[in-house]
C-alpha cells in the first residue's frame, strides 16, 4: 500500500526536480503513444524537442519562432500569475489580449498615414489601457456586486471575439483592401510596426516587454509590500484581512495588471507577427498562458521557462505534423499529457510517498 | 434501566496535554446523558473516541455488554452509534436527499430515500423538504438534515455535540421535542453542552469533565445550575491578586456597540461597552462562541463599525482598518493561530511582516526590508523562546504552543499601547503559558492597556485587574477582579437568566 504523508514544508529539491522528471516521463509515455500509432518514437520526440532548435534545415526558420510564440505567453502568464497567487481567477486574458490589440491598432490606424516616432509608443499605451479597461469590467463587478470573476472574464472573451470580427469586417477594415476583411498591415507601416530587433532571433518589442515583466514581477512578488499582500491573500485570506490587506484594491490591481499585460501582448502581436487585425487574430494565447502560469508554478522565472518550453512543443508539434504526418490531435494529446504529468508530480513536492506493508488488522 | 454504553478508564494523550485522563461513565438505554465541561475539558476527545474518530491510549468501552472498540466512524455507525457534529458537513449545492445519501454506506434509490426522509421528518416533528437545496436552508434546518441522516440509520446511541449553539430559541424547542420522542422510543442520547439550563431541562444524568478528568456526576434535574457551574469551573480558582481600579488614563472605549457578524455561525454582539485604562489588564471570560471572535475583530479593525462605537484616547476609530489602528498602537493577537494570526505556509520572517511592518518600520517606499524583518523575527524567537530551527521555517511546522509564543511575542515586542489577545495561552505548556502571562503583566506595568479574552478562568483571575464575561454577545459590567468568588464568576458567565430557574 502506498501512503502519502504531508511534509511540514514543501520539498525544495523536488520543486526543482519535478519539471525535469515530468519532461522525461512525458517523453517515455509520448514515445509509447507515437509507437502505438506506428511512428518511430525516437524520431517523433526528437522532432518535437530537438529539431526546432538544432535541425540544420529548419532551425533557422523555427528558432526565431520560439521567441515569437513564447513572448505573448510569458507576458500574459506573468500578469495572470499575480492574480492566481492571490486567488483571483482571471480566465479572460484572451479577451483582454484581443481588446488590447484592437484599441492599440485603432489609435495607430486613426493616425494613418501620419509618420511620427511617437505613434508606436502611443499605440503601446493604448493597447495596455484597452486590456486594462476590459479587465476592469470583471474587477468592478466583483468588487461592487461580488460577481464571479471567472465567469465574467471568460464570457467577455466571447464578447471580445465579436468585437474583433466587427473590427476586421467593419471599422478597422483596410479601405484599400479590395473588400477583403482585415485591417491594414501594420507591420509594413514603419510608424506602427513592431519589427524584429535583432535579425534571426525573432526578438521584437514584445520579447523585451516579456523579459521586463519577468523581472518586474519577481521584484514585486519578493520585495514589494503589494507582492507580499498578494501572496498572503492567496495563502490565507483571513490572515490577510488581519494584516490590513484591502482585498478589493487587490482585485482591481491583479485583474488590471493582468489585463494591461495581456493588452500589451495583443498590441505587440498585431503590429508584429500577425501584422493586422483579422477575424482569426485570437490564437488562444490567453488561454494557453493560464497553463504557462501554472506550469511555471506562478513563479516569474518558472513562467519564463514554461513559456519557452510550451512554445517549443508548439513549434515542435507543428514540425512533427509536417514532417512525420502525425495528426494534430496526437500532438494535443501529447501536450495535454505533459501538463497532466507535471501537475500530478506536485504530490511529491508536498507529500512524502511511503510504501508500507499492509497492516495486519 | 439497562446499560447501553459503558466507558472505563479511557485515556487519550496528545503531545503536551492529556485530553482524557481515566474517564469512566455509563449511559443507560433510553437515557439522555449530558457531558458537561468548559472548552478544553476533553468532551470532544471523549466523543471522538466513542465515535471511532480517535483511538484511546488506554481504557475500554462496552456496548450492550459486548466489547466495543470502533476502528472508524463506519464501524461505530454499524454498531448503532451516530453523531451530529457542531459544524455540519453538507454540500450547499446539493439538495437534502442527495446530502443524506452521501453520508450513507448503501443509499437507497433517491425516490425511496426522499420518501423515508419525509416520513422520519414528520414522525419526529422536524419538518424538512428532501428536494430543497441545502444552500437555501437555515442553520437549524441544516442541523435537521444531519439529524435525519443519523435517524435513518436507526441509532441506539445518538451523540449531539453542542447542538443548540446555532439554533434560535424556537428551534431549540423543536429539537428538544424530537430528542424527548427519541428517548421515549428507547434511544440513548449523549448530549454535549455547556449550557446549564438546557441540560437541566433535558438530561437525566450528567457527567462533568474538567481538564480531562471526570470531576463528578449528578442528576441535573435535582442539582442547581450553580452547583453544576461550580463543578465545571472547579474550586481551585486562583485568588485574584491584582489590585483593581488603577488610575491610568482611559485608552480604549467601546460604547454601546452592536455588531452583526457576516457568517451564520457568528455571534451577534449586543450593546457592548467597556473601558480600558493605561496599565490595566481587563480579563474577559465566557464560554467559547459567545462573541469572543467578534469582539476581537471589532477591536483589531478587521470588522468596521460605527465611528464612535470604538474610541482610542478620545478619537473615533470604529471605522478604521487594522493598519490604521496599528499605527496608533492598538495591536491584536487572534485566537486562531494558523490561518488568522499567521499564514501556515509562510516563513516566520514573512509572518513577522504580517503585522509588524508599520510599527517596526520594516518597509521603505513600500519595499520590504527582509533583513530587518528577519532580525525582528529572530528577536521574537529569542525573547519568547520559540523552539524552531530558524526564522525561515514555515509557520505550520511549529507546534501550536511555539507558534502561539511567536504570535504573542510579535505583538508584545512592537510596544503596543493597547493589546487585545484572545486565548493567549491556549495549548501552550505551563512554563510557556507563565512566560506569556508575565509578558502581558510587564506590558501593563509599562503603561499599556491589555485586554485578555480567555476561557481559562484561572488565567484571568491571575492576571486581571477587572473581569467581565461575554454571554451570548452581551458583556457584563466589568468588576474588580480581586474578591470575586467562584459563585459570582459563574453567575457572570452563565448569564443571570440561566441561574434564576435553578434556585
Amino acid at each position: 500500500m502506498i501512503k502519502f504523508v504531508k511534509r511540514p514544508e514543501p520539498s525544495k529539491a523536488w520543486t526543482l526536480a519535478t519539471p525535469i522528471l515530468a519532461v522525461i516521463i512525458t517523453m517515455i509515455l509520448g514515445g509509447l503513444l507515437f509507437a502505438a500509432m506506428g511512428k518511430d518514437p525516437v524520431a517523433a520526440i526528437r522532432t518535437i524537442f530537438w529539431d526546432p532548435l538544432f535541425n540544420a534545415q529548419f532551425a533557422s526558420y523555427s528558432r526565431p519562432q520560439l521567441l515569437v510564440k513564447a513572448a505573448p505567453l510569458i507576458l500574459i502568464a506573468i500578469g495572470l500569475s499575480l492574480g492566481f497567487k492571490a486567488g483571483i481567477w482571471n480566465i479572460g486574458a484572451e479577451g483582454q489580449y484581443i481588446i488590447g490589440a484592437i484599441t492599440g491598432a485603432s489609435v495607430g490606424l486613426a493616425l494613418y498615414p501620419l509618420d511620427a516616432w511617437w505613434i508606436f509608443p502611443l499605440m503601446v499605451i493604448a493597447g495596455a489601457l484597452g486590456g486594462f479597461l476590459w479587465a476592469m469590467i470583471p474587477a468592478l463587478l466583483k468588487t461592487k456586486f461580488n460577481t464571479n470573476e471567472i465567469l465574467v472574464s471568460l464570457m467577455l472573451v466571447y464578447v471580445a471575439e465579436q468585437i474583433l470580427a466587427s473590427a476586421a469586417l467593419g471599422f478597422l477594415r483596410n479601405p484599400e483592401g479590395n473588400g477583403f476583411p482585415g485591417s491594414r498591415n501594420m507591420s509594413q507601416i514603419p510608424a506602427m510596426s513592431n519589427p524584429e530587433l535583432i535579425t534571426g532571433t525573432g526578438a521584437h518589442w514584445g520579447v523585451v516587454a516579456a523579459l521586463a515583466s519577468v523581472v518586474g514581477a519577481y521584484v514585486l512578488i519578493n520585495k514589494h509590500m503589494l507582492g507580499f499582500q498578494i501572496r498572503l491573500t492567496g495563502e490565507s485570506p483571513r490572515a490577510a484581512r488581519f494584516a490590513g490587506v484591502k482585498d478589493k484594491l487587490l482585485v482591481v490591481f491583479c485583474l488590471g495588471s493582468a489585463g494591461a499585460l495581456a493588452g500589451l501582448a495583443g498590441l505587440f502581436e498585431v503590429t508584429g507577427p500577425a501584422g493586422q487585425i483579422s477575424i482569426d487574430f485570437g490564437a488562444g494565447y490567453g488561454f494557453t498562458a493560464i497553463i504557462v502560469a501554472f506550469l511555471g508554478r506562478l513563479h516569474p522565472v518558472g513562467i519564463l521557462l514554461a513559456g519557452l518550453l510550451l512554445a517549443l512543443t508548439f513549434i515542435g508539434g507543428e514540425l512533427a505534423q509536417f514532417m512525420l504526418g502525425l495528426p494534430s490531435s496526437a500532438i494535443q494529446v501529447f501536450q495535454g499529457m505533459f501538463l497532466m504529468i507535471l501537475l500530478a508530480m506536485d504530490i511529491v513536492v508536498n507529500y512524502r510517498v511511503i510504501i508500507v506493508k499492509k497492516e495486519a488488522a | 434501566m439497562t446499560e447501553l454504553l459503558k466507558v472505563v478508564g479511557l485515556t487519550r494523550e496528545y503531545p503536551g496535554v492529556r485530553a482524557n485522563d481515566d474517564v469512566s461513565f455509563s449511559i443507560g438505554t433510553g437515557e439522555v446523558h449530558a457531558l458537561l465541561g468548559e472548552n478544553g475539558a476533553g468532551k470532544s476527545t471523549l466523543v471522538k473516541m466513542i465515535y471511532g474518530l480517535e483511538k484511546p491510549d488506554a481504557g475500554v468501552m462496552e456496548l450492550r455488554g459486548g466489547s466495543y472498540a470502533p476502528q472508524n466512524p463506519q464501524a461505530a455507525r454499524a454498531a448503532g452509534v451516530a453523531m451530529v457534529f457542531q459544524h455540519f458537513s453538507l454540500f450547499e449545492a446539493l439538495n437534502v436527499a442527495e446530502n443524506v445519501a452521501l453520508g450513507m454506506e448503501n443509499p437507497p434509490k433517491m425516490r425511496e430515500l426522499a420518501k423515508s426522509i419525509r416520513e422520519v421528518s414528520e414522525n419526529y416533528g422536524l419538518p424538512l423538504d428532501p428536494d430543497r437545496i441545502v444552500g437555501d436552508l437555515s442553520a437549524g434546518e441544516r442541523q435537521r438534515v444531519e439529524i435525519i441522516r443519523c435517524l435513518l440509520q436507526d441509532p441506539k446511541l445518538l451523540i449531539m455535540d453542542e447542538p443548540t449553539s446555532v439554533l434560535t430559541p424556537q428551534e431549540v424547542e423543536i429539537l428538544f421535542k424530537t430528542l424527548r420522542k427519541l428517548q421515549a422510543e428507547g434511544t440513548s442520547i449523549l448530549y454535549i453542552s455547556h449550557k446549564l439550563e438546557e441540560i437541566r431541562a433535558l438530561c437525566d444524568e450528567a457527567t462533568i469533565l474538567r481538564l480531562g478528568k471526570v470531576v463528578g456526576t449528578c442528576d441535573p434535574k435535582a442539582t442547581t445550575a450553580r452547583e453544576m457551574a461550580e463543578m465545571m469551573v472547579g474550586q481551585t480558582l486562583h485568588v485574584p491578586t491584582r489590585e483593581g481600579g488603577s488610575t491610568g488614563a482611559v485608552l480604549l472605549e467601546v460604547n454601546g456597540l452592536t455588531f452583526a457578524p457576516a457568517t451564520p455561525f457568528g455571534t451577534r454582539l449586543k450593546d457592548v461597552s467597556l473601558t480600558l485604562r493605561a496599565g490595566e489588564i481587563l480579563g474577559i471570560g465566557g464560554v467559547a462562541g459567545n462573541g469572543q471572535d467578534e469582539l476581537l475583530s471589532v477591536l483589531s479593525g478587521e470588522a468596521r463599525t460605527e465611528k464612535h462605537s470604538v474610541t482610542f484616547m478620545g478619537e473615533n476609530i470604529g471605522h478604521t482598518g487594522p493598519n490604521a489602528r496599528r499605527r496608533i498602537g492598538i495591536l491584536a493577537a487572534p485566537e486562531e493561530r494558523l490561518g488568522h494570526a499567521a499564514a501556515p505556509n509562510m516563513s516566520l520572517t514573512e509572518n513577522a511582516a504580517l503585522t509588524a511592518t508599520i510599527r517596526k518600520k520594516l518597509t521603505k517606499n513600500n519595499f520590504l526590508n527582509w533583513k530587518k524583518t528577519e532580525a525582528f523575527a529572530e528577536e521574537v524567537i529569542e525573547a519568547f523562546d520559540v523552539r524552531t530551527p530558524g526564522p525561515g521555517s514555515a509557520a505550520r511546522s511549529l507546534s501550536g504552543g511555539n507558534l502561539q509564543k511567536f504570535v504573542i511575542g510579535r505583538e508584545v515586542l512592537q510596544d503596543p499601547k493597547v493589546l487585545v489577545v484572545n486565548q493567549p495561552t491556549w495549548g501552550v505548556d505551563a512554563s510557556a503559558a507563565a512566560a506569556i502571562r508575565q509578558a502581558l503583566l510587564d506590558l501593563a506595568a509599562k503603561g499599556a492597556g491589555v485586554l485578555v479574552i480567555s476561557q481559562d478562568l484561572d488565567e484571568l483571575m491571575e492576571i486581571s485587574d477587572h473581569f467581565a464575561a461575554l454571554n451570548e454577545g452581551t458583556l457584563t459590567a466589568p468588576r474588580v477582579a480581586k474578591g470575586l468568588t467562584v459563585d459570582e464568576i459563574g453567575l457572570m458567565m452563565g448569564g443571570a437568566h440561566d441561574m434564576e430557574v435553578a434556585q
